[in-house]
Formats: C-alpha cells, sequence, structure tokens
C-alpha cells in the first residue's frame, strides 16, 4: 500500500506566535506538475487587524532600541538564515527554481541582511543634515521611523524580493505586516521561524500568507498602517494608492527584480522615514562665525 | 424570609459550580453580533460607560478634560450618546460635577478609603458624606475585604448598611474587589451581603487589582441579582470594572445580562461598565462598522 504523504501546514506569523487563520481556512501550494507541495493558511482581514494591531505594539520599543543594537539583531537574523540555508534551498527548489537559482536567491538574501544590519546605526548620520538659516538657530534635520509598514512581498521571488523589502523597513526601526507572495509563500514562513529564533522582538515583523486580491484592500486602507511597500509589477498598484489616500500613506513602488546590486541602498531605508527637523536657539555674540 | 423588623434576611448562598459558571460563559463568548445589532450594542456600551479616573496623579485639569471627553465623545460623529457617568475621587468631585452636570451625566465618586477599604468606619462616613455634600449622584465603596475573608460578615453588612445611610438619594455602589475574594463561592456571599444591607448597585472591582471583571465573576453576581429579583422583585444594578477595554467583550457582557436578567437590566439605569479606554475602542469599532475600513488611535482623543 501506498504511504499517504502529510502535508506540513504553513503558520502566519503574529506578534511572535505562530497561529493559523482565524479563519480556519487554507490553500495548497502547487508545483510546476500541479502537486500539492504543502498547506497554508489563506489569511483573512481579521488576521490582518491583529497583525497590525501586533505591530503598533512593538513598534514603540523597537524604535527605542539603540540603533547598534538593532544592526545587530539584523545581524543575527543572517547568521540564523545561513545555519537554515539548505532548508530554504529546498523549499524554492520545490517552488519551481533551479539548485543553482535557489543558491543564489538565498545567498543574495543573507547578504542583504548583512548589508542593511550594517546600516542601522550609520543612516542617520549619512542622511540627516545640518541646515543653513539665517537667524539664531542651529538647525538640523534627522530621520525617525514612520510606524507601521505593510509590505506586499514581491510575487515572484520566494525569499530575495521579501527580505530586500523587510530589511530597509525594520532597519529604519519601522515594524511591519507583510503578505507574502502568494504562489511561492514557503519561504516566507521560514523566515517568520528564523527572525523567531534570532533576536527580533515579537510583532516587529508578522506574516501573513493568503490571497492578494483579497488582503489588499484592507491593508491599504487600514489607518493605522502608515506607510506601503509594493512593486511595480503587482496588479494591485493603483488600487493600493487610491486606498492610500484617507490617511496619507507613503506609498513606495520598487522594481519586482531584487538581484541586481542596485536594487539595494540608503534610499531604500530613508523611503520610510520622517524627516524631523528641529530649530534650536543659540546665543549669537558679536557676529562670531561659529557659535555652537 | 422577613424578619420582625420587617427586613430581608439574607438567606444562605448557594455553592457556585466553578465548571459549571465556566461552561456556560464560553457560551457567551461565541455568540457572533453583526451589522445593526452590532452597531446598536455598540451604542448601547457607550451610554453604559463610567468613564473613570482613579490615579494618585490625578490634577482637576486631568478631571476637566476627562469630563469633556464624557460629553463629546467623538465630535466627528454626530448621533453618539454620552457617557453614563464619570468616576472621580472625593476632592474631584465638585469640579466634574460643575462640567458634567449640564450635559444630563452624572457625577460618581468612589468613597470608604478607596481603594483598601482599611480605614475606621467614621472616616469612611465622612469621606462618603464630603463626597455626596459636593455633588455626588453616586458612590462607589469598597468592602472591607479583610474583614469578610476573616468571616466577619456582620461587620460588612452592617457597614454597608451604615454607607447607605449616609449616601441619602445617591446610589450606592458597592465594590467587593472580587480579585481578593478567591473563590466565587466568597463572590457570591459577598454579593447577597451586599445586596441585602441596601446597595443599588455590585460592582466587580477597584479596577487596582488582577484578575478584575473576568466573565465568570460578573455572571456569579448577575445570579445574585437574579435571586434577589426572584424572591423581593426588587432590581439591583451591575457594574462590572477593570479589564473590560475591548468592544467585543463589553459585548458579551451585554449578552449575559440580557439571558441572566432580562432586558429590563439593559439600560445605563441598572447595568455599567467602569473603564478608562473602552469608551476609544468602540468608537473606533462603531466607525469601523460604519466606513469599513480599519480605524487608528491616532484620530481619537488621548484618554
Amino acid at each position: 500500500m501506498k504511504r499517504l504523504e502529510v502535508l506540513k501546514t504553513y503558520k502566519i506569523y503574529i506578534g511572535g506566535k505562530f497561529p493559523r487563520s482565524e479563519s480556519g481556512r487554507f490553500y495548497k501550494v502547487l508545483n510546476k506538475a500541479k502537486e500539492p507541495i504543502a498547506n497554508v493558511c489563506l489569511s483573512s482581514r481579521k488576521d490582518l487587524r491583529n497583525a497590525v494591531q501586533a505591530a503598533r505594539k512593538a513598534q514603540g520599543s523597537w524604535q527605542e532600541r539603540t540603533a547598534f543594537n538593532r544592526g545587530q539583531v539584523l545581524y543575527r537574523i543572517a547568521e540564523m538564515l545561513e545555519g537554515r540555508r539548505a532548508q530554504f534551498v529546498e523549499e524554492l527548489m520545490l517552488e519551481n527554481y533551479t539548485k543553482k537559482e535557489a543558491q543564489t536567491e538565498v545567498d543574495n538574501s543573507i547578504d542583504r541582511i548583512v548589508y542593511y544590519a550594517g546600516w542601522c546605526d550609520k543612516f542617520n548620520q549619512v542622511a540627516s543634515s545640518v541646515n543653513p538659516v539665517s537667524s539664531s538657530h542651529f538647525n538640523f534635520s534627522s530621520y525617525e521611523p514612520m510606524g507601521v509598514i505593510g509590505i506586499l512581498a514581491v510575487q515572484s521571488s520566494g525569499l530575495l524580493g521579501l527580505v530586500s523589502m523587510l530589511m530597509p523597513v525594520i532597519a529604519g526601526g519601522n515594524s511591519s505586516v507583510i503578505i507574502a507572495s502568494e504562489d511561492k509563500p514557503l519561504c516566507a514562513v521560514t523566515l517568520a521561524e528564523v527572525l523567531n529564533s534570532s533576536d527580533v522582538p515579537g510583532g516587529v515583523v508578522n506574516i501573513l500568507t493568503g490571497s492578494i486580491a483579497e488582503l489588499w484592500s484592507p491593508l491599504s486602507s487600514h489607518m493605522d498602517v502608515n506607510g506601503i511597500s509594493i512593486d511595480a509589477v503587482n496588479e494591485h498598484v493603483s488600487d493600493v494608492q487610491l486606498a492610500s489616500v484617507d490617511n496619507l500613506k507613503r506609498v513606495r513602488i520598487y522594481s519586482n527584480d531584487f538581484s541586481l546590486i542596485k536594487e539595494q541602498g540608503i534610499q531604500f531605508i530613508t523611503d520610510f522615514q520622517e524627516l524631523k527637523t528641529t530649530w534650536h536657539p543659540i546665543e549669537k555674540i558679536g557676529g562670531a562665525s561659529s557659535s555652537y | 424570609m422577613i424578619d420582625k423588623y420587617g427586613f430581608h434576611e439574607v438567606p444562605s448562598s448557594p455553592s457556585i459550580d466553578k465548571v459549571g459558571v465556566e461552561e456556560r460563559v464560553s457560551r457567551f463568548q461565541s455568540r457572533s453580533i453583526k451589522t445593526t445589532a452590532k452597531m446598536q450594542g455598540l451604542k448601547m456600551v457607550l451610554s453604559m460607560i463610567d468613564l473613570t479616573t482613579l490615579e494618585g496623579k490625578d490634577t482637576p485639569g486631568k478631571v476637566r478634560q476627562m469630563c469633556f471627553k464624557a460629553a463629546h465623545l467623538h465630535d466627528g460623529h454626530p448621533d453618539l450618546p454620552t457617557v453614563a457617568a464619570v468616576c472621580v475621587y472625593p476632592s474631584m468631585v465638585g469640579i466634574a460635577k460643575s462640567i458634567v452636570g449640564a450635559y444630563g451625566i452624572k457625577v460618581a465618586s468612589v468613597s470608604t478609603a478607596f481603594p483598601s477599604g482599611q480605614a475606621p468606619l467614621d472616616v469612611k462616613l465622612a469621606d462618603t458624606k464630603y463626597a455626596v455634600d459636593h455633588g455626588a449622584d453616586e458612590i462607589d465603596m469598597v468592602i472591607s475585604r479583610g474583614k469578610f475573608l476573616a468571616g466577619d460578615h456582620a461587620f460588612v453588612f452592617d457597614e454597608i448598611a451604615a454607607i447607605k445611610e449616609v449616601c441619602g438619594t445617591a446610589r450606592l455602589k458597592v465594590i467587593l474587589e472580587t480579585g481578593e475574594l478567591i473563590t466565587l463561592d466568597n463572590v457570591r456571599r459577598a454579593s447577597d451581603i451586599a445586596i441585602y444591607a441596601g446597595a443599588d448597585f455590585i460592582k466587580t472591582s477597584t479596577g487596582k487589582i488582577q484578575p478584575a471583571a473576568t466573565l465568570q465573576v460578573t455572571y456569579t453576581m448577575l445570579q445574585s441579582i437574579r435571586d434577589y429579583y426572584d424572591a423581593t422583585g426588587k432590581m439591583v444594578g451591575m457594574k462590572p470594572a477593570g479589564g473590560i477595554s475591548n468592544s467585543k467583550l463589553a459585548l458579551h457582557n451585554l449578552v449575559m445580562v440580557k439571558e441572566v436578567l432580562g432586558e429590563a437590566w439593559l439600560t445605563n439605569q441598572w447595568f455599567r461598565f467602569g473603564a478608562s479606554s473602552l469608551a476609544n475602542d468602540v468608537l473606533m469599532q462603531i466607525i469601523k462598522t460604519e466606513s469599513g475600513v480599519y480605524q487608528s488611535a491616532d484620530y481619537f482623543t488621548l484618554d
């Protein structure tokens, strides 16, 4: 008699926990041969609501961590991912990557995490400015995180797209709610397991799987989400922009191919930062040139 | 039983089946309340809130701000009810009354050495009288839990009766502080004592002790009110307080009240929520139900 195979049910990641969808729904992910490879949660709008709540709760203390500490935490993610690279490669191959493609994707993802780990305690020095003003003020601008950022992950990529959109967001002190690729969600859930076993506080990253068509609307209309990261190929780009108007969410639209080296940089971090300018009164004695 | 002076004697209290209570309560929690019923429920919850600030750091400014909120829950949305009352310390009653009096919102004052209740009777009476004299419409007293747990139930009964006398026309809510009573049997006994001693309302908690208003405790107290009503035909009010911070839990409470006591209790004359952050959550739910869009605390006033 043929053995009946047990398919793993991939669970979602909310507030540092791994619940199933509150709706109890799931869908089957198929490989190229149309064979089922896993059961994956079909998240509902209530799961999304819970995820945003968890993200909001976690954001304050994540922002208050020192930038240096955030860098350490991101680096730890890279370490943990490295330790489980075999599993990621295997899952990408289930999702129709060749072995070589899968290995490159995982390598690039790890490198990208290390890249943004390095930026954590540096981007603000590089991007901030001291501004010349014509009054007795020391005037400077520096960056602060926006809050909760929604990420509609690249559909065509199993891991790199997700990582490349997520890392700059949390490097800058935001928390995030991710909707994983619908057809390639396995690595997203495994990444959640990696995040959970590294030092990322619960709620800073929340990962949902399911139907983009169902979830883009409650995410982009949610009044407690401050920004949306999406790729240009996503069919809901203009819908998302329209729904984001109510609370003036910042929508950033990226290329869907993050494999190029130019698809990383400090601008991806400052995309989800608010610039705060401070006017600090100074004493100006006798026209002295430097008074602070 | 009616004694020779014409008073109802406190009957012996039935023992509480904890497993049975949990079973019953879990059924209230599985109800799904949608659309129009939900909207009605949410507005009802708003109208039943005792908006509360009971902190050592309360200032006249803080109390004024809360009173303003009590009267203007969310001016962006017309047709919302106001809350039922504001609940403050005796020293703040005068300030609160001067603001909310004009809106028909009641002023409730805690008294009797809230929250511990560890003071002599004359101090508690003076505390209560001060609040009533400054215009409190309702008095929230605490029982002496130490005496109760030591078995001196008569002391507790007499104390409540004495405070009730000082209250005059002000309605008396008796706080059992169920988190300190340990068992549901004790909660039931304390409820019976409070009701027979003259409480107009029984209230779960001060909000200073956890656990506070769990559904199990509230259910036990509602049963006590039910039995008293069946025996005497008199209604007593119920006020769960502490730990009810979201609309869903509040709606489950309403379901429970309706099914244990009946519709007559579904007004702020007979049922209240003691809460500080519940109002904002209900408001966000109301706006969400109308707009279909999940809301953010950024767009509602701070508590």
